[in-house]
């Protein structure tokens, strides 16, 4: 028993290190290539964009969402924006309702339906031929669109460019750990766009060509995370999408254990939901790096931590039998023999080499990340608050969403 | 068409290769230190010994006065908590065996030393000869294990020389032959004269010592003082 789970657990060891090297290695590759541009840019053409702003109870934040839409530098002329009150049961239709004047601005109030639906409403009223949604708890860059649509200009087989979220105006520790993981997210974004196998268009401001959706069919429930759903299917039919780390969206993350639990476990149960739908193209060699290295890579960060979770029980439930042998067999005794330092207990097994090369290169990936989303050097300590926080509670979503997979249970939103 | 890149999947799989071998590289690097440093402890113990027995020959028939009573337990108990240490995270290896054997008989040497001085100078002093395994799972083992420790805290006179029932030593064995002990009747406890075999309690154990401890003495009123330098003149 002790030979096998050592065997997997070398075997999970050496498929992240694996999954580290390969962002490390494309990073080395393509570093060049990595542009943050920091003033305003123009574009010689300004094609129209709609922007569909779908809401359910978002009366607090909404306001600002859409101001910072207004607030874009691209021509006013060019840009719609469509924001759709999915039968909210607060404030939020009067929140909306202030922006009926505008004339870029349309209206739309239907019963609830779920997010995809007030997208896809969206999407049938939709003129232009580029195409993006933003959710209502984030907020985007004045120059934001602008510098996603270089992209198209460049490239035009070019099918979605996503932008870098990071988290607006972190506090605590739930939300600066989770600053550390978006900024590390925007590097993997990066190094995912570097060879075309980016598996989330983030509900947060991607930037769609409408043919996407003409030819592969409006969005769908995907175990509420239509988001991700969306960019599977355009991987499956070889669909470019690409990353402008520069397009920058803040938006507002859980700032209670409760609430990031319940959103993570709503991403894994999409995650491992999606790709049991599209599980024909795993490993599939026509599908190039998003099914060779993407969907596997993911996959061993949740059986990994799936894995430390069910030692990390074995090594307490171990301690604590120790213990009560110990309290059984002599009573307390504390302090007994006092605790002599001796460098030999240090132990020097080869896990711990290798977990302090995955924690190096994670942090590389922090500092890069937050380099590529803000401009500016810094050490990264939220990192260490990434560590502690993902690490104790990361295990009990992934768990709750295996759970609900076998049980068929699609976890709320909220 | 999506690109894909063959040889980059080979390059990624050869450097993870290379993270992993350095690491297993350090590890033995870092572990054979240690097997170096084990020894190191037993050649220092195994000079005391040598250098005591010597001594002792040398001295004894004129008289104990000049005997000094090595107090080796300190760096047999060190040793022997980093042996356990060491076949508990570095493997039951060849070099770990070896290194265990020698230990044994280095107990055994120390025992009959200490068993000569203080029946030859009446130097007040407690054994216990313990007797466990690792072949199978023995809870009971490591229960006493904790026992014993927690003895020897209390008692610092007191010694306790371990031995693995399943070692592969023809003196561990003549030991084993000597008291009748059986693997059915593990873990097992020499006391004096006294072999007591399964779980023993602290309390019954420290009653069993105490008693053993008034048969050893000589002197009623030495019972008190510190033992590691009481060397009756």
């Amino acid at each position: 028993m002790d030979a096998i789970s050592t065997t997997i657990f070398y075997v999970l060891m050496f498929l992240s290190v694996y999954v580290q090297v390969f962002f490390l290695i494309t990073f080395l590759e393509n570093r060049k290539k990595i542009v943050t541009r920091s003033g305003s840019i123009s574009l010689s053409r300004y094609p129209a964009v709609t922007i569909i702003v779908p809401s359910f109870n978002e009366e607090k934040t909404i306001y600002r969402t859409v101001r910072s839409v207004l607030d874009l530098n691209y021509p006013k002329d060019k840009l719609k924006v469509f924001l759709i009150d999915d039968g909210s049961t607060d404030g939020t239709w009067n929140a909306i309702s202030k922006f009926g004047k505008n004339k870029n601005i349309k209206l739309f109030r239907k019963e609830n339906g779920g997010k995809y639906t007030a997208l896809n409403l969206g999407l049938q009223n939709t003129e232009t031929d580029f195409i993006g949604c933003l959710d209502a708890d984030s907020f985007v860059h004045p120059e934001a669109l602008s510098r996603i649509m270089s992209y198209f200009g460049k490239n035009p087989s070019t099918m979605a460019v996503v932008p870098s979220v990071t988290v607006h105006q972190p506090k605590g520790i739930i939300q600066n750990a989770q600053k550390a993981e978006y900024e590390m997210g925007v590097y993997l974004k990066k190094m995912l766009s570097f060879i075309g196998a980016i598996d989330v268009t983030p509900g947060p401001f991607t930037i769609f060509k409408k043919k996407v959706f003409d030819d592969l069919g409006p969005y769908r429930h995907a175990h509420n995370t239509e988001d991700m759903e969306i960019a599977y299917r355009m991987q499956k039919n070889h669909y470019k999408i690409e990353h402008c780390n520069d397009a920058y969206v803040y938006t507002n993350t859980p700032h209670t254990i409760p609430k990031l639990f319940r959103q993570r476990l709503r991403w894994i149960y999409g995650f491992i939901n999606n790709t049991f739908d599209y599980k024909e193209i795993l490993f599939s060699r026509k599908h190039g790096n998003f099914s060779l290295f993407t969907l596997p890579a993911r996959a061993i960060s949740v059986v990994s931590v799936a894995y430390i979770f069910g030692s990390m029980i074995y090594s307490i439930g171990n301690f604590i039998y120790s213990k009560i042998i110990q309290v059984q067999a002599s009573g307390f005794h504390l302090g007994g023999n006092a605790f002599k330092f001796d460098f030999f207990f240090l132990d020097f097994q080869a896990s711990i080499f290798i977990s302090l090369a995955i924690y190096a290169i994670m942090i590389f990936s922090v500092i890069f990340g937050r380099k590529m989303a803000s401009g500016k050097w810094s050490f990264p300590f939220e990192a260490l608050y990434f560590f502690v926080v993902f690490l104790l509670i990361a295990p009990f979503w992934v768990l709750k969403a295996f759970y609900n997979t076998i049980l068929a249970r699609t976890p709320a939103w909220r | 068409m999506q690109t894909f890149d063959w040889k980059k999947y080979l390059i990624v799989l050869l450097i993870t290769s290379g993270l992993f071998f350095t690491a297993i590289y350090l590890t033995n690097y870092f572990s054979n230190r240690k097997i170096d440093q084990l020894k190191l402890i037993q050649d220092q113990i195994s000079t005391s010994i040598l250098s005591s027995e010597t001594e002792f020959s040398l001295l004894s028939e004129l008289s104990c006065k000049n005997v000094s009573n090595v107090a080796l337990s300190d760096q047999l108990d060190e040793l022997g908590s980093k042996l356990e240490w060491g076949q508990e995270n570095l493997g039951m290896t060849a070099e770990v065996l070896n290194l265990k054997k020698y230990y044994s008989l280095l107990e055994i040497k120390d025992y009959l030393l200490m068993k000569r001085i203080s029946a030859r100078c009446g130097v007040k002093s407690a054994f216990i000869l313990y007797f466990y395994t690792t072949a199978e799972n023995c809870t009971l083992c490591d229960q006493e294990s904790i026992v014993l420790a927690t003895l020897r805290s209390k008692y610092p006179e007191l010694r306790v020389y371990s031995f693995d029932y399943g070692i592969d030593l023809s003196a561990v064995k003549a030991m084993l032959n000597i008291y009748k002990i059986k693997d059915t009747a593990l873990p097992a406890l020499v006391v004096g004269d006294d072999v007591l075999t399964g779980f023993h309690s602290l309390e019954e154990l420290e009653k069993v010592v105490t008693d053993a401890f008034k048969l050893q003495e000589v002197k009623p009123e030495t019972t008190n003082k510190a033992e590691d330098k009481a060397v009756k003149p």
